[in-house]
């Protein structure tokens, strides 16, 4: 929503403030300005000037000199100009040395404009400049009398002509003025017109609110010899008003009414289509204009359209309607789409004679949806579909009536016809100064709040404490809306401001969040930085990561409206963020890459959904550079502990497509799969373009937060030395560390404390088929020092066990 | 005797004061006080002292024996700082060399942002909890006072599953789920993803998160929704933080506001920053539309509330001056490592 300030100025005379006073003010009550444009921005120094005599410049062909009269008092500067339309005796707008305009040398507007100096032309001095509609700011659009390329000649304008010579120009043209642009919120309909905002900026700067004064107009023929109305869905169509004028004569508007509607950047066309325009923007209310002459029947029916009802609107372009799209039809035919568009069979050509005015209420709702459907984007739809009020159908369809007669644009024929089945009578909301206090937390008394409500034309019955609201506050229903508007002109900035004092409630995390912040603190404090990435991706992903067709991993939730393919799945799994990151950070060139990412996936109870599905938390590591699988095992047994898994974690061989076949795991913890860890398949990093060996691991933390515990016990500190031995054995290379590790803790019982495993060995020396492993195995007793012969017992059982494996002491 | 004694000793004395090593020091204490030491052939000696000067001979050898001990104590210590000061000397460091860092990562800083949101909010007393990203339509819109076909529905550019099920367009939805459990009275955050259909850009993405706020019981006021957003502006971007509430329209609460805060970066004079305003939009908030208490089964005469709603990417970016949303989703480290 535009408007600018003289046109508030207008209906609120008493309003005297500057731009950011305006802005500001009106901003804090409610009426949000999202910015202004002064039109005379970079304007300086522009005068109407007459150029008295021309002569050839003498070294250049294109070039004439102008002397230029810039006073009444007959002052004359010399001007050299290139332009070629103008002559003697041409009324222009001239800059003079040290003014500026608001384009620069290449004609682009500039903020603050351009300073124009006197100086040399091909040896003639120049002391100024004639200036093109450009020049000024504007453009033909909004001067549609300006020449298109050249100077703005003002002759044959019939308002400009009159100007006295040396008056200011961006005064002359309407341009001193102020175009504020708005952010009309969807509740407040009522301010998506100048009235509106008029009728807040008033209120705001408690100056009072002169509206447009509407008089009776028509001559004393009835139009319902003209023209009658059947609404037969009047679901859809509240009310519908028509009113006709004969005798239609199309011209330019009047200056004034086209500067208006330039101010708010519509571009005038012509009296009739400007007088729509102008209602639309004062009243908030779209109207429409049929040419009387195509309307069979001499009547107008208002209806749902038939199933496949093909339509052409009035930009020629052929539609097809449905059901649910209300038309407006004369007795024959479809003539227009309700609230959207006019029909090309109706519409106002230059030559009309009578015509027949439309102010109606459609349904928002209905208006929004066809629209939708019909791929339709209109400013009147845009109006429509907030919800207008059918009050101010009848008072705006008067206006633009008043505004034929006032312009000489045609004869208004007497009365209106109107069909409004159920008047729309105005609310009454019960006020309550004490719940209006304690909802505030102020202590306002009730002849301020009144004089609040009473601001904004909401009357106050103080004895039954009860305010009237007009039917245009669609949104004052009950006693916070009240509230709202106390609290709005009190002042927001006035109410205090305190801390709740209420009953307390034990503040902090869930146990859930805790232990998702100590996982991530435990990735980062291993190297890992903290990666985003989004819930949703394209089912091609599963491709890349070598999923087989009927995998469960493929089963994702689609999206029915997504951004595109890239964006229409749920992820089933967080893999594919965390290696297009990867990817994203390897072809940047960055070395040892360590990213983490916590975030859902998203597993459907069945498909189609039915019910909200299962989110997951996973904990998805990814690296590459200096690091190897045991680099990744190592970093998820420190997070497992640290996230309160107390028991060793286990790692049991795993088939997943993604991953090496030969380098992946599933990770065990209690008997549950609570995740994986492996090597990128090396097909799969080829397909994030990854030409580094590349480890994942994934822990669903649902598993993490059910058995966290983080309840230590403190044990005594040993107070009898240790025995430690270090056995090297030889062994075939698929026996697993894994098993030769769980005969070490088996048969080692409770006198051993520890088992590292300190040296891998292949080569020479031990047979190409076999593999060394090297442990150092610790044992204690906590109640004596351990004797020789007490070590050797466990140590003579732990070597017969893993001879029965295979694996040999090395000799 | 005597003269012999003090002659053995005066010779130590002097040997030990022109002694230049530690070593030398050794073979002066075996030359004179050693089994063949010189002082120990005294003692050797004492045979032939006649039996009463024995004692005396005796002490007068003991004390030639301190002397000497004494003096080559101190000498000893006097080299052993001497050795201390050379080779502390020898050890001097280029201390301007890199340190040796073991490289440790970085959160993410939406995660900054929200810790720091987290924290002044847990400080005032509110529980932080979670709600579904996938939802039913009724939480996120109907229960908030949207009906079907409000136009606020088509303002938020909605991902829809199926026509029940949509990704959350707010977190404001957690507030439903909260008052369902019945439990009076509320102080709760709930940050989380929530889901528009907007194209990529600058300023824009499809997946982005908030922080929803809820506080119900039975005095919350607006002013104390104003005095707990101001306390949250002055911890979350400096004490001298100033905020301005400006009325604004959200179904779900009446009366709304907006709340801007001064320009951190200029305080409020205006810059390129803040548009030239002064002023950064940061959250929406309002009193709880009594129509949401209601449709909980919440008494709406006797419980009161109010509720706000914070962009986290918003935050983050302003706060770090980030001028490109995008490089929040691309987890390039070269960024992630600046925060």
């Amino acid at each position: 929503m535009n408007t600018p300030l003289s046109w508030i100025k207008a209906y609120v005379p008493e309003l005297d403030c500057t731009a950011e006073e305006y802005m500001d003010k009106v901003t804090i009550t409610g009426t949000k300005v999202e910015g202004y444009e002064k039109l005379d921005d970079g304007l300086d120094k522009i005068v109407v000037g007459k150029i008295n005599k021309i002569e050839r410049h003498p070294d250049a062909d294109k070039l004439v000199i102008c002397q230029v009269q810039i006073s009444e008092s007959g002052e004359s500067v010399q001007i050299v100009t290139g332009a070629q339309n103008v002559f003697e005796g041409a009324l222009i707008p001239v800059v003079l040395d040290g003014g500026r305009v608001a384009t620069d040398h290449s004609g682009n507007k500039v903020t603050g404009g351009t300073k124009i100096k006197k100086g040399k032309l091909r040896g003639v001095e120049s002391y100024g400049m004639m200036c093109s509609i450009q020049e000024l700011g504007s453009s033909t659009d909004m001067y549609p009398d300006a020449a298109e390329d050249g100077i703005y000649i003002f002759n044959d304008n019939p308002e400009y002509s009159k100007a006295p010579i040396g008056s200011d120009v961006p005064q002359l043209l309407g341009l001193r003025d102020v175009n504020f642009e708005y952010e009309i919120t969807s509740n407040r309909v009522d301010c998506f017109s100048v009235i509106g905002i008029a009728r807040e900026a008033a209120a705001t700067f408690r100056k009072p609110f002169k509206p447009p004064v509407v008089k009776e107009t028509g001559n004393n023929e009835d139009v319902n010899d003209y023209i009658s109305v059947e609404v037969k869905d009047a679901d859809l169509c509240p009310r519908y008003v028509a009113r006709v004028a004969k005798n239609i004569k199309i011209e330019p508007s009047p200056e004034w009414l086209q500067r208006r509607l330039a101010a708010c950047g519509i571009r005038p066309i012509n009296n009739i289509v400007d007088i729509t325009n102008y209602v639309m923007e004062e009243y908030g209310q779209p109207m429409h204009a049929f040419d009387h002459d195509t309307i069979k029947g001499r009547k107008i029916i208002v209806r749902r359209a038939h199933n496949g009802e093909k339509f052409q609107t009035l930009d020629g372009q052929d539609r097809v309607m449905d059901s649910d799209v209300l038309m407006i039809c004369d007795a024959e035919k479809a003539i227009g789409i309700a609230g959207i568009m006019g029909g090309e069979n109706s519409k106002i050509t230059d030559d009309v004679k009578t015509m027949v005015f439309e102010a109606a209420c459609f349904d928002g709702t209905n208006i929004r949806l066809s629209g939708k459907r019909l791929g339709m984007r209109t400013d009147a739809q845009a109006k429509f579909e907030k919800g207008l009020d059918p009050e101010n159908a009848m008072a705006a369809i008067n206006r633009a009536c008043q505004l034929i007669e006032e312009l000489g644009a045609g004869e208004v024929v007497g009365g209106a016809v109107d069909v409004y089945a159920e008047k729309r009578a105005p609310k009454k909301v019960k006020y309550d100064v004490d719940k209006i206090n304690r909802l505030l937390g102020t202590d306002i008394g009730e002849d301020e709040m009144v004089s609040y409500f009473e601001m904004v034309d909401l009357v106050a019955d103080r004895d039954k404490k009860e305010v009237t609201v007009p039917t245009w506050r669609q949104d004052v229903l009950r006693l916070a809306d009240l509230a709202e508007e106390v609290a709005r002109f009190y002042g927001y900035d006035k109410i205090p401001s305190t801390l709740p004092s209420g009953e307390a409630v034990a503040g902090g995390l869930t146990e859930k969040l805790r232990i998702e912040q100590i996982a991530k603190c435990a990735a980062e404090h291993l190297g890992f930085f903290e990666s985003v990435t989004y819930s949703f991706e394209s089912p091609k992903v599963y491709d890349k990561l070598l999923v087989p067709e009927e995998d469960e991993l493929r089963k994702a939730i689609v999206i029915s409206n997504p951004l595109g393919e890239d964006y229409s799945i749920m992820r089933t799994s967080s893999l594919n963020g965390m290696l297009t990151s990867l990817s994203t950070n390897y072809n940047r060139r960055n070395k040892d890459v360590r990213l983490y990412e916590m975030a859902n996936i998203y597993i459907p109870k069945s498909l189609p959904l039915t019910e909200r599905p299962n989110e997951y938390m996973q904990l998805t590591l990814g690296m590459y550079g200096n690091c190897d699988f045991y680099d990744m095992k190592g970093v998820v047994e420190v997070i497992a502990s640290r996230s309160g898994l107390r028991e060793p974690l286990s790692f049991v061989v795993s088939k997943r497509p993604y991953l090496h076949p030969g380098r992946q795991a599933d990770i065990m913890y209690k008997d549950n799969v609570i995740g994986y860890i492996g090597e990128v398949h090396p097909e799969v990093a080829d397909n994030y373009s990854i030409k580094e060996k590349t480890y994942v691991s994934v822990i669903d933390m649902r598993y993490v937060i059910e058995y966290a515990d983080f309840n230590a016990k403190y044990r005594g500190l040993p107070k009898f030395p240790a025995v430690t031995r270090d056995i090297s054995l030889v062994m075939k290379k698929n026996v697993l560390a894994g098993q030769v590790e769980s005969i070490i803790r088996k048969k080692g019982g409770k006198l051993l404390e520890h088992v590292e495993l300190f040296d891998v060995y292949e080569g020479e020396g031990i047979g190409a088929e076999n593999k060394s492993l090297a442990y150092s195995i610790r044992f204690r007793d906590a109640e004596r020092t351990l004797e020789d012969k007490d070590v050797t017992t466990v140590m003579d059982k732990i070597i017969d066990a893993l001879a029965e494996l295979g694996a040999a002491l090395r000799s | 005797m005597k003269d012999r004694l003090e002659k053995i000793v005066q010779g130590a004395l002097s040997q030990i004061e022109s002694s230049e090593q530690l070593e030398k020091l050794n073979e002066i204490k075996i030359a004179y006080l050693g089994k063949k030491g010189e002082l120990t052939s005294v003692l050797k000696s004492m045979k032939d002292v006649a039996a009463e000067d024995r004692p005396k001979v005796g002490q007068m050898v003991n004390e030639a024996r301190a002397a000497i001990e004494k003096e080559m104590e101190k000498k000893k210590a006097f080299f052993e700082r001497k050795i201390r000061e050379e080779k502390i000397k020898s050890e001097t460091i280029d201390v301007t060399l890199p340190g040796k860092v073991r490289r440790m990562g970085h959160k993410h800083p939406n995660s900054i942002a929200l810790d720091d949101v987290e924290n002044i909010f847990i400080g005032m007393g509110y529980q932080v909890i979670e709600g579904p990203e996938i939802e039913y339509d009724y939480y996120n819109f109907e229960a908030l006072n949207i009906p079907a076909n409000h136009p606020a529905k088509d303002e938020q550019d909605t991902f829809y599953i199926t026509e029940d099920i949509v990704l959350r367009t707010q977190t404001s939805s957690v507030q439903v789920h909260e008052m369902e459990k019945g439990n009076l009275p509320i102080r709760m955050i709930a940050p989380g993803r929530v889901f528009r259909s907007d194209e990529v850009d600058a300023t824009h993405s499809p997946s982005f998160n908030q922080i929803e706020g809820l506080v119900i019981d039975e005095s919350a006021t607006f002013a104390d929704l104003k005095g707990t957003l101001a306390e949250f502006a002055k911890k979350m971007f400096g004490e001298a933080t100033k905020v301005r509430f400006r009325p604004h329209h959200f179904p779900f609460t009446e009366p709304s506001a907006e709340m801007d805060v001064s320009c951190f970066k200029c305080g409020g004079s205006g810059c390129r920053f803040c548009k030239g305003e002064g002023w950064i939009e940061i959250l929406g908030c309002g009193m709880v539309h009594p129509r949401v208490l209601e449709m909980r089964d919440i008494d709406s005469e006797k419980y009161q509330g109010f509720a706000f709603g914070i962009g986290l990417e918003r935050i983050a970016l302003l706060k770090y001056e980030i001028d490109d949303m995008r490089l929040l989703y691309e987890n390039d480290v070269r960024f992630l490592e600046q925060f």
